[in-house]
């Protein structure tokens, strides 16, 4: 009686309170809308400065093949100073340096007569650049060859297959990545906000002096909020599948108990926050820094978690954001992979355990 | 039991040591920072004490407090209720939390609801129910099933005098009809002769455990009222109060009360030598009396304190202060309804009512921290709409909560603010030796002001208010809390100022100080219920029963007059 009369009454308030719902469906929407359609990771229209010392026809076709890409904005220097100059003024992102004698030593197969310049301040944007040109070099290269009949001086010709994301869209990678870092913010705020909250009115000391056990009390709140939080996760699921068009290849139900036990370690986190802190304002902000932002950095979702100093990479264990984008990106892009699902919720599960002891031993029906 | 409070120990209470009598209602009295929420805390077992033993209706509360919270009934100073939930929801909500078994839930709602009047709101969002029926609301979630013993936390404060008439009757009836034992903190004095016992607090300590007649025992025959024609109450007051052998003096209605020191005996003779006509009656001491007499007799000899002086240019009658057809509006909640009303110079103007009544909202109107949404406004010659930065220069506020820098001391908040109003150089050195002085603070200049005692933080708080010598000074709930002597030593500062040329504009809910007033208005639900001098107020609800009707009297006519006429 006493926990459904708890549920009853959040169930109210989660329904009077119009902010627990817009963190849980307006929330996503923004978030959706602004990663999936504002930050790509993909090249387009990189401006790229071009210096042609001595025009002739095999230049005039590479410009031309380099013009046709969608992947460059090409803009002509007249020399190498003053594309130097635009390069460092950050109009320009990389050079392609023709230089005089480039017909000719290209006709005699010796080394590769281009030079290539780019900005490495941005070390990302400067990889993926000298990407591109390579790339489109290296096609134009090969048609050259074909059309003139002559072997390619190239010796090995690297065959490449992508696999799971074949057009290495960034958004396909990006959104199954976003909805764990979503999840995390709805579950951690919604009950960061709740519980800090009556701390902030009172009513926590007048709930205090009553049969009410502290267990029934999480319990009681933790069920409503998950039913939102999951409601919140359908709905921004519909939303990277129909309106961003990313596929989903695994079963919806490994989704589901996924995200379901991912929520309960968000409002396990949330809960903790909001003892500790028995104030709202400071558990929002807490819960932001502890969980959005880990979760943001450090759970491979844009950052390679491999790619990270050592130390760091054990810092991420402890991100339960880390396993969730996992399991997600393979059950989006791959499909069921056992192995990959079981060990990865095998380690929410254990983090969810952690959290509940915390949990315990941190609330206590004190006022100290 | 002690608190790690600013890197310090704070002792909450001090080896006090109480037991209550079953079936009845014992008040928990004392000023704030007493001890007293901390002790109702305690006994629900919400906080560990120390070192001391607590046992609750037989039960050792350290080591089962489950057992006690699952017992008792309890309502923490704010009601403990949910503002988004309404009236039938809370009680729906307290009764799951109390296991209530359904079938006899609605007898018990509708009793309930039927006591405290609240029956045609049972659909109403708590929060948007008064102050005084959110009080009641909460004191019926705390019986819905009626516990052996009920805690309440300062129900009464701020809550308007009809409203906590109610709650009293409403106790009352549960103390008769179930047999409860009720433990009731309060720190309004004359709610102590409404107890069958009275434990008093001060700063942790105990001073007694005893009915509340046994309290003013010692003082029966050394109490009584004065009235002196053709000398106002507060000039007669701030002499008497200087007369050695006189313990205390205080206005209550249109005379002076004194309580005499141990073998003085009042007679025009010691008293008002100059005035031989002045009659001196003998009156029945109050609890109030007693706890000064106990203060008094506790630190010593304390006399008047120091004469603060300041000058302001003007004449008598100049109009400070102009009102007119005043509103505010928040969002389609109207705070002040179109009030009128004007402050002379050197008066002391008050603005009573009860929590929500406007108060504060028309406060902020006239010091220019809040825009008017409506009418006519002039402080000091000076329209606030459109010259607010200069009405301000010439103003002094003295905000609620005291707004200090609690972890600067005393002399960097009075360097800190004496700063802000542009005072420099020896001016500025000056202004500071004279709050120090005036404000008796020389010997805390290097304590924290958050680690003050409360009446010192007070007198800071005045001080900084006064730095830059404003001609009008306004002052929002500025004895909320304080004990009655440094309550006392304010209203004999204010007096100082009020005769020096200084426009004072106070705000309280404590209807007694209204007298210290030359003229007020009572406000309730944003409107002007009365106005005028507080004489001609109190007279307004004389009747032949009560020939000499209280202010608290006076508003509760008022008040039931407007409702028979709504």
């Amino acid at each position: 009686m006493r926990m459904l009369g708890m549920i009853r009454k959040e169930s109210l308030q989660i329904l009077r309170d119009p902010s627990s719902i817009a963190i849980a469906f307006v929330l996503p929407v923004v978030l959706l809308f602004l990663f999936g359609y504002g930050v790509s990771l993909d090249a387009r229209s990189i401006p790229l400065g071009m210096v042609i010392e001595q025009p002739d026809a095999a230049t005039n076709s590479l410009a031309g093949a380099f013009e046709r890409s969608e992947y460059f904005a090409p803009r002509a220097y007249p020399s190498i100073q003053q594309a130097q100059q635009a390069l460092a003024e950050r109009r320009i992102d990389g050079i392609l340096w023709l230089r005089n004698d480039f017909s000719k030593r290209l006709l005699s197969g010796r080394e590769a007569p281009i030079a290539v310049r780019v900005n490495g301040v941005d070390s990302n944007q400067a990889q993926a650049t000298k990407g591109y040109i390579e790339g489109a070099w290296l096609a134009w290269l090969n048609q050259y060859a074909a059309a003139r009949g002559h072997p390619l001086p190239a010796p090995v010709v690297l065959e490449q297959r992508v696999w799971f994301n074949a057009a290495l869209k960034s958004r396909d990678f990006l959104v199954p990545g976003l909805v764990a870092i979503i999840m995390t913010l709805i579950g951690s705020m919604l009950t960061a906000m709740v519980v800090a909250r009556e701390w902030d009115r009172g009513t926590m000391e007048a709930m205090m002096v009553t049969p009410l056990r502290i267990r029934e009390m999480m319990v009681g709140k933790l069920i409503p909020y998950f039913v939102l939080g999951m409601g919140g996760m359908a709905f921004t699921v519909a939303l990277a599948v129909w309106q961003f068009d990313v596929p989903l290849r695994g079963s919806p139900w490994a989704l589901f108990v996924a995200s379901a036990l991912f929520m309960l370690v968000s409002l396990a986190v949330g809960m903790l926050i909001s003892i500790v802190s028995k104030n709202q304002f400071v558990a929002g902000q807490i819960a932001i820094v502890v969980t959005f932002l880990p979760a943001f950095i450090l759970s491979g979702f844009i950052f390679d978690i491999h790619s990270m100093p050592e130390p760091i990479q054990i810092i991420t264990h402890v991100v339960p954001a880390r396993y969730f984008v996992a399991i997600l990106q393979t059950l989006f892009l791959a499909g069921d992979v056992w192995p990959v699902f079981w060990t990865n919720m095998a380690a929410m599960s254990v983090l969810l355990l952690i959290f509940i002891i915390l949990v315990r031993r941190k609330a206590h029906k004190r006022l100290e | 039991m002690s608190f790690v409070g600013g890197g310090r120990r704070v002792t909450a209470l001090d080896g006090v040591s109480v037991r209550l009598k079953p079936g009845a209602v014992t008040g928990l009295i004392g000023p704030d920072g007493a001890g007293k929420t901390t002790l109702m805390r305690l006994a629900a077992g919400l906080l560990a004490a120390d070192s001391g033993r607590i046992e609750v209706l037989g039960i050792d509360v350290a080591r089962e407090p489950q057992r006690v919270q699952s017992a008792i009934g309890y309502m923490p100073q704010r009601f403990g209720l949910y503002e988004d939930l309404s009236v039938g929801e809370n009680l729906e909500l307290y009764a799951d939390m109390q296991g209530v078994p359904r079938p006899m839930r609605a007898a018990r709602y509708q009793e309930l609801t039927r006591m405290t009047g609240l029956a045609p709101f049972t659909k109403r969002l708590a929060g948007r129910l008064s102050g005084g029926m959110k009080q009641k609301l909460g004191l019926a979630c705390a019986l819905v099933r009626p516990p052996r013993l009920l805690l309440l936390d300062e129900p009464t404060v701020g809550v308007d005098p009809v409203s906590r008439r109610e709650l009293w009757s409403i106790v009352y009836g549960q103390v008769k009809a179930a047999g409860m034992t009720v433990l009731l903190s309060t720190a309004y004095l004359d709610e102590a002769e409404r107890c069958a016992e009275v434990i008093l607090l001060h700063e942790g300590r105990l001073l007694g455990q005893e009915a509340p007649a046994e309290f003013s025992q010692p003082l029966v025959g050394r109490t009584f009222v004065l009235r002196l024609e053709g000398m106002s109450t507060r000039a007669l007051q701030s002499r008497l109060a200087r007369v050695p052998g006189v313990l205390d003096a205080l206005v209550t209605g249109d005379r002076v009360r004194i309580v005499a020191g141990e073998g003085f005996v009042p007679e025009t003779a010691t008293l008002l030598a100059d005035h031989p006509t002045a009659r001196i009656e003998s009156v029945a001491p109050r609890f109030e009396d007693a706890f000064v007499a106990r203060l008094k007799g506790q630190d010593g000899v304390h006399g008047a304190p120091p004469k603060v002086s300041m000058t302001i240019a003007g004449e008598v009658d100049d109009e400070v202060i102009r009102v007119r057809d005043l509103e505010r509006r928040f969002g389609d909640f109207r705070a002040v309804k179109g009030i009128s009303f004007s402050v002379k110079r050197g008066e002391i103007f008050g603005l009573l009512g009860a929590n929500g009544a406007g108060k504060t909202t028309t406060f902020r109107m006239l010091c220019g921290l809040l825009p008017a949404s409506r009418g006519e406004l002039a402080v000091a010659g000076h329209d606030l709409r459109r010259a607010g930065a200069r009405a301000r220069r010439s103003i002094g506020y003295m905000a609620q909560r005291f707004s200090l820098y609690g972890n600067l001391t005393v002399m960097q908040n009075l360097r800190f603010f004496s700063s802000a109003y542009g005072l420099r150089g020896r001016h500025r050195a000056e202004r500071i030796r004279w709050a120090l002085d005036g404000f008796e603070l020389d010997d805390y200049q290097d304590v924290n002001a958050g680690l003050l005692p409360l009446g010192y933080k007070q007198r800071l708080a005045f001080a900084v208010a006064l730095m830059h010598q404003p001609a009008i000074l306004f002052l929002d709930e500025p004895t909320s809390g304080v004990d009655p002597l440094a309550r006392r030593e304010f209203w004999a500062r204010t007096n100082a100022l009020a005769e020096a040329g200084v426009t004072v504009l106070v705000t309280t809910h404590f209807m007694e100080e209204a007298n210290y007033c030359d003229r007020l208005v009572i406000m309730a639900d944003g409107e002007v219920l009365a106005a005028g001098r507080p004489r001609e107020i109190r007279q307004r609800a004389r009747t032949q029963d009560s020939p000499d009707p209280s202010m608290e009297d006076a508003f509760i006519a008022l008040v039931q007059g407007r409702e028979v006429a709504a």
